[in-house]
């Protein structure tokens, strides 16, 4: 680490230096040195996301083409069968990936971008606005989120546009804790001290010296997030209170053809159908949760003790 | 008292070789040193930040912290070497004969247990006592340590006596089971001067009375002269040299030992001076209801250094945060050339902020980790003067210069500075804004001696050169006098006097500068000695 | 006062300011919905007396904050109001009480939520711990990927999975957890077998990895290692250094997953049609029958709000700077 000199020059003083290296070159050792599971993770991201933008060229059948035949078996034809009213299963979850994922994306994006803004407010301004929301959302994070949402559709309704706004107000309490405690960290730092002195405006300390410090927490709990969101979707479309029929979407799906897994000994096949659907959840979900938890151990800088 | 064979070799470590695991790597520590250790001996490990001196502490116990692993040598503790032992073979020699004091006693005790049970806990397991025996002879050592209350005060909880309390609670407990050896890491670094005077008393005669062996680590070498028989010098995890402590003192060999007091052979010339810069006059200022600043007078003269001096909590750095504008006095202002500044920072034009400038002990911290060098000293030159493009660029290259480091820094972040590189950048920034007066707090505390001093020449350089007024927030007295032209002495937030450095350091004193002149410890091992005598220990 | 009582009781003040905001928001439910419910509920052909009679009855010709304070003493009496269903644009009420409606269920809830918390808590404590012992061992990193694998599954997908292997391939227990008052106890664990199995899957994970956490942060004390080199065993230190100081956590990560517990109960019963509360919300949400709806998410907010209140009050009194004050 250090180098011995007899002489002393502030230039050549001794330190721990490090070689400056592009952005691109670190990426890519980052990438061949990760973990199996977190290239698995990234692996699994981009097929679901090539889908979700693909879905219409990737679909051999229409979102919600129905078929003469119900509950078809599986088949050339239709590869994993027909649902109740006769739509192909395939087709239906390549759709699902555009509208599921979908959803769940701009849910996260939006509820980052309310939780995130009153966060970096509470956590400047330090007064009544930082008393009010904070007791705010301790009052609104008393209610468990999905009874919350519950209460909430059963008097707007649901349709996606008021999912998305639930959810997303919902969730960004949990953004704003986080920003907030983050960002209040670095608030304490000397040199946003050094900018205050030097007379600069609130904005240019929270754009430039408070956001690029707390943007590596925030962008793993952006995965965490969009994780719990896509879950809470999907638990609600299951409970018959989410996306609404006939856009295709997982967790209906997983509803839908439910009845078929009583069949189990005649039609092993067919009682898998409604487990599909609930394992593209789950494999997204894992996917993302694998790529976190690297991110995580990257960028924490805290070395487990051994 | 057990039968100690004197003159025997208790602790021999021979070419011992530790790495550590950082950044995804194994990187060496201790580079192959030896060491001896005869018993009822106390050596002194004396060494800088990175020197592996607290690895090689713990290594003389055989405990390796983790992340680290010993790579090759031996450690031969009375005859067994520690190294080809397991830790449950190890652990009937921890806490039993040999005992560990800590850095930082207040986050070393455990929070939910009483002082006494702590102190007795490894005697009582080690079954070299019954418990009522270990509590009486805690009680004897609390009394022996000068702990007030000695037969009660270990009911107490860690969390109700203070720091300089229960770190000698803690020599306590390391003399408890009556070891063989006691490593002493550090101990009295995070204490003030004053407190810091009563443990190392404390400590040096309990290991004398007891006849222990022991380890004493430090970065500072006027601490050990008092404390140790001999003194090994370490440097990047090997010795520099070896020697008994007076002869160390007197005629070290190496070049790099003398530049451990480096700081101390500075001494500026003092300079009076009429014009007056700046006044903090009858300034009274509170945080909520505590209050920190009791009528503050302090004048600052033009182009000269007034130092502040003080213990932690003597409100030093409060003055500092009144002047800025962070902390609004309430009685009393700050005059600037005269003219009376605007209480808050809100209301100071962005003239006024350009004329005060201010420089931070952890430059660490003072810096934007993501903004690199030439962000963070371009910034106060665009916004203060208006520099654009390559006016920008080339005054950037120039302060640059000023500090004696070149163009080649320009794109580097902080990650990629040493610790005194990242002190100068911050002084280059402060520079950019073209100010008249600078606030230094405790600017060289953090950094190594040799630093420290080419740091300090620096700010002398650009005094001169700039014509700049330092206000200069420090609790080390080398410091003092190797920068300051006036002193303030303060204590409790209040100002104990203040003068001309020569006034300043010449008796009479008050009783409060005089107790703190008196505590900093100087390069004579017969100092604490002398100066206990004189206080009628 | 000591100190540890006047912690408890400002942070009771605080559980009760919580509650007391809480179930403003529940109540303002009603307050929200459109000006024509009356008629969505009643249906088309309703005459508009009916629906005029109707708003009387729910007392919106009052104002809010007296039907807030009818609604909230009627609460805590027990009274939840009248569900919406069973009503018809005739004017006929065969509606029945939320009350009547929640209490049966209410039990069978509790019971599905305290067996999977019987076996979730001591087994994901014992893992959490052993986990963080041996930490970065072979054992650690299979039983992390194990559960991070877990967390990410949809309760529906590990309830499904479950179904698929124990009661439809092989009929091991009934896929259906239909249990009714006059259910024999042992009848009863076995029908809820797959139900309470599918929670403690999902939970244990969660559980186990915060336990893991919390125990490794405390691990990193100085006065761990001080522990360590006074020659404490490994058994002496966990026991006697690491867990007085870690009721506070453990606590935390406890009350955490069982609130928890309360918001998967509602996906599982769906899927096991067991007669619990959290079924009832669902179809009253599909329904919108707002009275039961409110009842529902009342009973889940207030078990919410008191089991983060017992996890704080335990980390209070056994917190030693407030046990032993200056």
């Amino acid at each position: 680490m250090n180098k011995d000199t007899k002489t002393y020059s502030a230039a050549g003083e001794v330190g721990s230096i490090l070689e400056t290296r592009s952005t691109f070159t670190r990426l890519k050792i980052e990438l061949t040195k990760a973990p199996l599971t977190a290239k698995f993770g990234i692996f699994i991201i981009i097929v679901f996301v090539g889908l979700a933008i693909f879905a219409p060229l990737i679909a051999p059948y229409g979102e919600a083409e129905v078929f003469p035949e119900p509950y078809a078996p599986w088949s050339s034809n239709h590869l994993f069968g027909t649902d109740q009213i006769g739509r192909d299963i395939f087709s239906r979850l390549i759709f699902g990936a555009r509208n599921t994922v979908g959803v769940a994306f701009a849910t996260t994006i939006l509820a980052f971008l309310i939780g995130g803004a009153l966060g970096l407010a509470a956590a400047i301004n330090r007064s009544y606005l930082d008393l009010f929301l904070s007791r705010t959302v301790d009052v609104l994070m008393a209610i468990p989120q999905l009874i919350f949402a519950l209460v909430l559709l059963s008097i707007f309704g649901s349709t996606i546009i008021n999912l998305i706004i639930i959810i997303a107000v919902l969730d960004s309490t949990r953004v704003f804790r986080l920003t907030r405690a983050v960002s209040l960290n670095v608030v304490v730092m000397d040199y946003v001290e050094v900018a205050k002195l030097r007379g600069e405006n609130i904005s240019w300390v929270m754009r430039k010296e408070i956001l690029p410090n707390i943007l590596p927490p925030l962008i793993a709990e952006f995965g965490l997030r969009f994780c719990f969101v896509f879950l809470s979707i999907a638990a609600l479309s299951f409970l018959g209170v989410g996306i609404q029929p006939p856009t295709a979407d997982w967790g209906s799906m997983v509803r839908e053809n439910a009845s078929l897994i009583q069949f189990a000994q005649y039609d092993l096949k067919a009682a898998m159908t409604p487990l599909l659907p609930a394992a593209a959840i789950a494999l997204l979900t894992v996917a993302v949760n694998f790529v976190v938890d690297w991110f995580l151990h990257k960028t924490s800088g805290i070395k487990d003790e051994k | 008292m057990k039968n100690k064979k004197e003159n025997s070799t208790l602790l021999q470590i021979k070419d011992l070789k530790i790495e550590g695991f950082s950044d995804e790597r194994w990187h060496k520590i201790i580079k192959g040193v030896n060491l001896e250790l005869k018993r009822g001996e106390v050596l002194g490990l004396i060494g800088e930040s990175g020197a592996g001196k607290s690895t090689l502490g713990l290594a003389a116990m055989g405990y390796t912290q983790p992340g680290c692993r010993i790579t090759g040598g031996q450690i031969n503790f009375d005859g067994v070497d520690l190294t080809k032992r397991t830790d449950s073979e190890k652990r009937k020699y921890w806490g039993n004969r040999m005992t560990y004091v800590a850095q930082s006693a207040a986050a070393s005790f455990n929070p939910a247990h009483r002082l006494i049970n702590q102190t007795t806990e490894s005697t009582i397991r080690a079954g070299l006592k019954k418990q009522n025996e270990a509590f009486d002879e805690a009680r004897a050592l609390y009394d022996a340590l000068n702990l007030p209350n000695p037969e009660t005060i270990g009911e107490r909880y860690p969390h109700q006596v203070s720091g300089g309390q229960l770190q000698r609670i803690m020599t306590a407990m390391a003399m408890s089971p009556n070891p063989d050896l006691i490593v002493f890491d550090e101990p009295t670094t995070a204490l003030d001067v004053t407190t810091q005077v009563e443990v190392l008393a404390a400590m040096r005669d309990i290991v004398k009375t007891y006849g222990t062996a022991a380890i004493y680590i430090t970065h500072d070498l006027s601490v050990v002269a008092q404390m140790a028989d001999r003194i090994k010098v370490l440097r990047y995890g090997e010795e520099v040299e070896e020697a008994m402590t007076r002869k160390m003192l007197k005629s070290p060999k190496e070049d790099y030992t003398k530049s451990l007091w480096s700081v101390r052979s500075i001494q500026k010339p003092e300079k009076k001076s009429k014009d007056i810069i700046l006044e903090v006059k009858n300034v009274d200022a509170f945080y909520g209801s505590f209050h920190v600043l009791k009528n503050i007078n302090i004048k600052l003269p033009l182009g000269r250094t007034v130092a502040l001096v003080g213990e932690s909590g003597s409100g030093k750095s409060t003055v500092a945060r009144v002047i800025t504008g962070l902390l609004e006095p309430k009685i009393g202002s700050v005059k600037f050339k005269n003219r009376e500044l605007p209480p808050s920072l809100k209301g100071r034009t962005k003239d006024q902020l350009q004329k005060i400038q201010m420089i931070y002990q952890m430059a660490d911290v003072a810096m934007n980790p993501k903004q690199t060098v030439y962000d963070i000293i371009s910034r106060p030159a665009s916004f203060f003067a208006g520099l654009t493009g390559a006016n920008l660029r080339k005054r950037v290259i120039e302060l640059l210069e000023q500090i004696d480091l070149d163009e080649s820094f320009i794109d580097r972040y902080p990650s990629e500075l040493s610790g005194g590189q990242k002190q100068r950048i911050c002084i280059a920034r402060a520079l950019a804004a073209n100010p008249e007066v600078v606030i230094c707090d405790e600017v060289t505390s953090a950094l190594d001696q040799i630093v420290q001093e080419g740091i300090l020449k620096l700010l002398g350089r650009l005094q001169k050169d700039l014509n700049l007024s330092y206000i200069f927030i420090t609790h080390d007295i080398a410091t003092v006098k190797a920068i300051s032209d006036e002193v303030v002495v303060m204590n409790e937030g209040q100002v104990v006097e203040q003068g001309l450095k020569s006034e300043i350091f010449s008796p009479p004193h008050p009783e409060y500068t005089e107790l703190l002149l008196s505590s900093v410890p100087e390069m004579d091992p017969d100092w604490l000695t002398d100066l206990l005598k004189a206080r009628n220990y | 006062m000591h100190p540890v009582v006047k912690t408890v009781l400002e942070r009771l003040g605080l559980g009760l300011a919580t509650l007391f905001f809480v179930s403003i928001i529940i109540f303002s439910a009603i307050e929200m919905l459109p000006g024509d419910f009356g008629q969505a509920i009643l249906g088309q052909a309703a005459l508009p007396e009916t629906v005029a009679a109707f708003r009387q009855e729910l007392g919106l010709d009052k104002p809010a904050y007296i039907r807030y304070f009818d609604w909230a003493l009627g609460a805590i009496q027990g009274d939840l109001g009248t569900s919406f269903s069973g009503r018809n644009a005739s004017g006929a009420d065969r509606s029945a009480e939320v009350v009547d409606k929640i209490a049966p269920r209410l039990w069978n809830t509790l019971f599905l939520a305290s067996m999977a918390a019987l076996i979730a808590v001591p087994l994901s404590l014992i893992l959490g711990i052993l986990t963080a012992l041996y930490r970065n061992s072979f054992f650690d990193r299979s039983v992390n990927t194990a559960t991070l694998t877990t967390i990410s599954f949809p309760e529906f997908f590990v309830a499904y999975i479950l179904i698929l292997f124990f009661a439809s391939l092989n009929q091991i227990f009934p896929s259906l957890a239909n249990v009714d008052p006059d259910t024999n106890f042992g009848e009863r664990i076995y029908r809820t077998a797959l139900p309470a199995f599918t929670l403690t899957l999902v939970i244990v994970a969660h559980m186990m990895r915060m336990t893991r956490a919390a125990i490794i942060n405390l691990l990193a004390s100085p006065y761990i290692q001080m522990a360590k080199l006074s020659g404490a065993s490994q058994t002496e230190i966990i026991l006697k250094h690491a867990l007085p100081n870690a009721w506070a956590p453990i606590a935390t990560v406890i009350a955490f997953n069982l609130a928890y517990l309360v918001v998967g109960v509602v996906v599982v019963e769906v899927v096991f049609v067991y007669p619990g509360v959290g079924q009832l919300m669902v179809d009253a949400v599909r329904t919108r029958d707002i009275p039961v709806v409110q009842g529902c998410a009342l009973i889940f907010a207030v078990t919410y709000i008191l089991l983060n209140l017992i996890a704080d009050i335990i980390g209070i009194v056994t917190n030693p700077r407030l046990l032993h004050p200056k």
